[in-house]
């Protein structure tokens, strides 16, 4: 067992993980933050994203011993400081950009980690970012839209009148 | 202006706000005090004879509880199948056991051979590792033509063959229609698979059985679209465990699509085990796993062929189908190829003689079951695919060959025993002809062909049955279950309520729909109204979520619950008011008298159903709780034409789908945003069959597809721009027979999308000058390319 410690959301914790304790398995059983899934093993999902030291990583790719030191940021800790949704979040709810949930953690994640490089991208720019997040729910057309609509982009209304 | 609430309003998920912020509550984020982990030792062999299983050193390592294996299972039931199918000779399907572990032999790869249950999951992974197999390694069959023929490979030593049954469909057509096909003016053929899918929602399977001595009871959390069914099926014909004693809990679900309807192993074992052991065990799918313990859909091979007179009047429809069961017959497998499909060969039109054929057989693989749309996407592909052909055998133009055979007076008997209630099929395909704008297309096509590429245009329409009901005429087709639906509606005494319902919500979004409907019957604010589901303790009995089912009988129920409410607050009102009963009117949350000023609010009548001071209590029960449950006299039929444009590249076969349009009737609309949502993601999945998924098998039965390395699943780049894309639901005629008029629309997408796309790829393909008339899915670049070589 080793010892680890890192910052989760701005606050500091640590744990005892085995050597193959994977970042994403500390998150959720030892810390309790379930808000990152696991949706597949072979880190082509994209459910279980978050933030290393502000780069958006699949945690199921990532031993927890190799974050120790890191900050981390996951989907618990997105939102705005009075508990409100945050823009993107906010966007994915006006938008329509969820159905079962299970994939929205990791997408919102990746969506954050695009729009802070890419403050404006184009629809093209945004399918491509997404190719590492799997959604099976959405068929892809309301995340795109909002992200779209999260970035300040013009994009139509949800559903037709 | 767009309402902004009750139904028909796009009123925002309240759902979503959990899942935006990671705390919503999936099975996997369940865990007991003290709980074990299992891992399952899986085969890796598709066929084989159980020698032996050495548990000895496994038993020894750190953390082991327990090493369950076949011999454990002696004496406890096989998975039940829940719908018998007779053939058409009359003689019932054959239905061989399901054992919960392997006994003796191994049917498909992914069989559980051994379950080792320790202290973590690392530790029962590491301890299966140590055991050891003796297993005989025998010939696996897995194509459905092979496993037919005499002498191939037996899956099952105790049946005769492979032939689980042979169903003719209406077998009174039968003659009928092969005369109609020996007078025709024109006969179309056409072969075509239908490939083997995984559902693939994004949470994979989870169970976490959990005992309680003090009462007896068992707890089974679960990642289910039915749990009620599942309590059913795994206390009365696996376990044996008294319902009452029995509680499943399938709590926040992520994405279904039929593959979390079925009674799985992976329940019953973890089930069976917390009673055995005292102690919660639990059990979390990985995806490769998921690959070869989730139950498959699709996978029939068939020949259809369509007659036609001298005016391309289409006279008969004939068929016959290789359905693969897979190894072991999944809890509604049976009903899929027949019920689900053959009920659907009339589609959309006037058709006179339709005979249906399925030969469903046993192979050494994945158990095969319902997949988003089950038995629809399969009908529909292979009638709106002959048809295509037919049109271009005979010059004409697909889109008025269908309308000219289009099915307009309604209600409509097909003859596949069904009846059609409402319907509009031409407004459907005018609606998607001016959505797609046709008269463009070839201007479109000459821009393709200047850049060295082919443009196809596919037009297909579709129809389905959904709300699958009614109870009695399902039990006389072989369901072993009814297919009714439940609410309880509960007022509380300050006027908020709370929803037991029997559907069960998995992104569908219940939560925020169901309140829409209760809003509106009774003029109170949405947020005032919660939906509760998912739990055997805390909701009557139903038959969850599937077949688009949801709104169209679990809605109906709710309705009838509130009818139920509102009559009985009417006459607390009408004490309270003095007034005559029939006098009462219930509007915007308050109860008037007709033609005067006097009303009395909706919180102060239900404050006096349970604060009785002054209350009719000679005639009326203190309190304001109803239930009702809902059996539907019909299946409903939402229906739809969809078009794609498709551009092809002929130095790869890549095809990129450029343009897309949906013109859906589903009835009336309770949430078109999540109308909207449900279709987007209905014809993502359909995309996904014609240009990218598929189950591969190698002879020996190993599935090369089982992870998604392997798999292609749709991913955001697949589908169409935003400004190209329009999903439609503006056509309506609603259900003539529930009360919402609705049908459902969760499985439309799914439907109509494989026969749209694989049209216009084959126009395309014609388009270069390349003599394909067909293209089986899924369209890779690869088959492309290699059709065009001829």
């Amino acid at each position: 067992m080793t010892k680890v410690s890192m910052t989760v959301n701005g606050k500091t914790v640590s744990g005892e993980v085995e050597g193959r304790t994977l970042l994403v398995n500390f998150l959720r059983d030892d810390l309790q933050l379930t808000g990152t899934h696991v949706g597949c093993d072979t880190s082509q999902c994209g459910a279980c994203v978050v933030h290393v030291n502000g780069e958006a990583v699949k945690a199921c790719t990532m031993f927890a011993a190799e974050a120790d030191g890191a900050e981390v940021a996951t989907i618990e800790g997105q939102a705005n400081n009075d508990g409100s949704l945050n823009v993107i979040q906010q966007a994915f709810q006006d938008y329509h950009g969820l159905q079962c949930g299970f994939c929205t953690p990791g997408m919102v994640m990746s969506a954050a980690a695009l729009l802070k490089e890419n403050p404006k991208p184009s629809e093209a720019e945004v399918r491509d970012y997404l190719e590492g997040n799997i959604c099976r729910c959405t068929g892809y057309h309301n995340i795109v839209r909002a992200i779209m609509a999260a970035s300040g982009q013009d994009v139509p209304a949800v559903a037709a009148e | 202006m767009p309402k902004d609430h009750g139904i028909g309003a796009s009123t925002k998920r309240r759902e979503d706000l959990r899942f935006l912020t990671g705390v919503g509550n999936y099975t996997d984020d369940i865990n007991i005090h003290g709980q074990a982990h299992v891992y399952f030792l899986r085969s890796d062999v598709a066929h084989a004879t159980i020698n032996g299983i050495d548990t000895g050193a496994a038993e020894t390592m750190p953390g082991v509880v327990r090493i369950f294996t076949g011999k454990d299972f002696e004496g406890v039931g096989g998975l039940p199948c829940g719908w018998q199918v007779t053939d058409k000779h009359g003689q019932p399907m054959k239905e061989p056991a399901h054992p919960v572990i392997a006994q003796g032999k191994i049917r498909h790869v992914g069989e559980i051979v051994a379950a080792v249950v320790a202290d973590s999951l690392e530790m029962a992974r590491d301890a299966a590792e140590a055991i050891e197999l003796d297993l005989a390694e025998l010939p696996a069959v897995v194509d459905m033509k092979d496993a037919v023929q005499s002498g191939a490979t037996k899956v099952h030593d105790d049946l005769d063959d492979n032939l689980c049954y042979d169903w003719g469909f209406v077998e009174e057509n039968k003659a009928a229609t092969d005369k109609a096909f020996e007078e025709a003016a024109h006969v179309t053929t056409l072969e075509l698979v239908n490939n083997r899918l995984v559902a693939n929602p994004m949470e994979p399977r989870v169970a976490v059985g959990d005992y309680s001595k003090a009462n007896d009871e068992s707890t089974l959390y679960t990642t289910s679209q039915n749990p009620h069914v599942i309590r059913l099926l795994m206390g009365a014909f696996v376990l044996g465990i008294p319902e009452h004693k029995l509680r499943v809990v399938a709590p926040d679900v992520g994405g279904g699509f039929g593959t979390k309807i079925f009674h799985y192993a992976e329940e019953a074992f973890c089930t069976f085990a917390a009673r055995q052991l005292r102690r919660a065990v639990k059990w979390t799918s990985s995806r490769s796993e998921a690959f070869i313990s989730d139950a498959h859909g699709r996978d029939h091979v068939t020949k259809i062929e369509l007659a036609l007179d001298k005016d391309n009047n289409f006279t008969a429809v004939r068929t016959e189908t290789y359905a693969n069961m897979g190894a072991y017959l999944s809890t509604f497998a049976p009903s899929v190829p027949t019920w689900l499909h053959g009920t659907l060969m009339a589609g959309n039109y006037k058709t006179p003689l339709v005979y249906v054929n399925v030969k469903a057989v046993f192979t050494n693989t994945v158990p095969v079951d319902a997949y988003r749309g089950a038995g629809r996407p399969e009908a529909t592909f292979q009638l709106e695919r002959v048809i295509d052909k037919a049109a271009r055998e005979l010059g004409v133009d697909p889109i008025k060959l269908r309308r000219q055979n289009f099915i307009t007076t309604f209600p409509y008997a097909t003859p596949v025993a069904v009846e059609y209630d409402t319907g509009d099929y031409n407004a459907t395909m005018d609606k998607m002809e001016e959505l797609m704008d046709l008269s463009g297309f070839e201007a479109r096509r000459k821009a393709s062909e200047a850049k060295g590429k082919l443009r196809g245009l596919g037009v297909n329409c579709f129809i389905e049955a959904c709300g699958i009901a009614p109870s009695n005429l399902v039990g006389q087709l072989g369901a072993r279950a009814g297919l009714y639906e439940s609410a309880t509606v509960r007022v509380n005494a300050t006027g908020s309520i709370s929803v037991m319902t029997g559907s069960h919500s998995h992104g569908q979004g219940h939560e925020t729909a169901f309140p829409q409907v209760i809003a509106e019957m009774l003029g109170i604010p949405e947020d005032q109204i919660d939906i509760v589901h998912g739990d055997t303790a805390n909701t009557p009995m139903g038959m969850g979520t599937y077949g688009s089912r949801s709104i169209a009988v679990g809605g109906s129920a709710m309705v009838r619950a509130t009818e139920k409410i509102i009559n009985k607050a009417k006459k607390i009102a009408s004490h309270l008011l003095e007034a005559s009963e029939g006098d009462i009117e219930l509007k915007d949350g308050a109860f008037t008298v007709a033609g005067t000023d006097k009303s009395v609010a909706w919180g102060d009548v239900t404050l006096a159903a349970y604060v009785p001071h002054n209350y009719p209590l000679e005639d009326l029960e203190p309190g304001l709780e109803e239930t009702a449950f809902y059996d539907p006299s019909n299946f409903t039929y939402p229906a739809g034409a969809y078009a794609c444009e498709v551009e092809l590249d002929p130095e790869t076969g890549h095809v990129r789908i450029e343009k897309f349009v949906s013109a859906d009737d589903f009835g009336n609309v309770i949430n078109p945003m999540i109308v909207e949502g449900q279709v987007h993601g209905g014809i993502a999945q359909g995309i996904g069959q014609a240009l990218l998924e598929n189950c591969s098998y190698d002879e020996n039965g190993q599935l090369l597809s089982a992870s998604y390395m392997d798999y292609a699943m749709p991913r955001a780049d697949v589908i169409p721009n935003l400004d190209s894309y329009i999903v439609d639901h503006s056509c309506q005629t609603p259900c003539t027979h529930n009360p919402l008029g609705v049908k459902g629309c969760g499985e439309a997408g799914a439907i109509g999308s494989p026969p749209t796309v694989i049209n216009a790829i084959v126009d395309a393909l014609q388009s270069g000058g390349h003599k394909v008339d067909h293209i089986d899915m899924p369209a890779t670049p690869g088959r492309v390319w290699q059709a065009m070589q001829g």
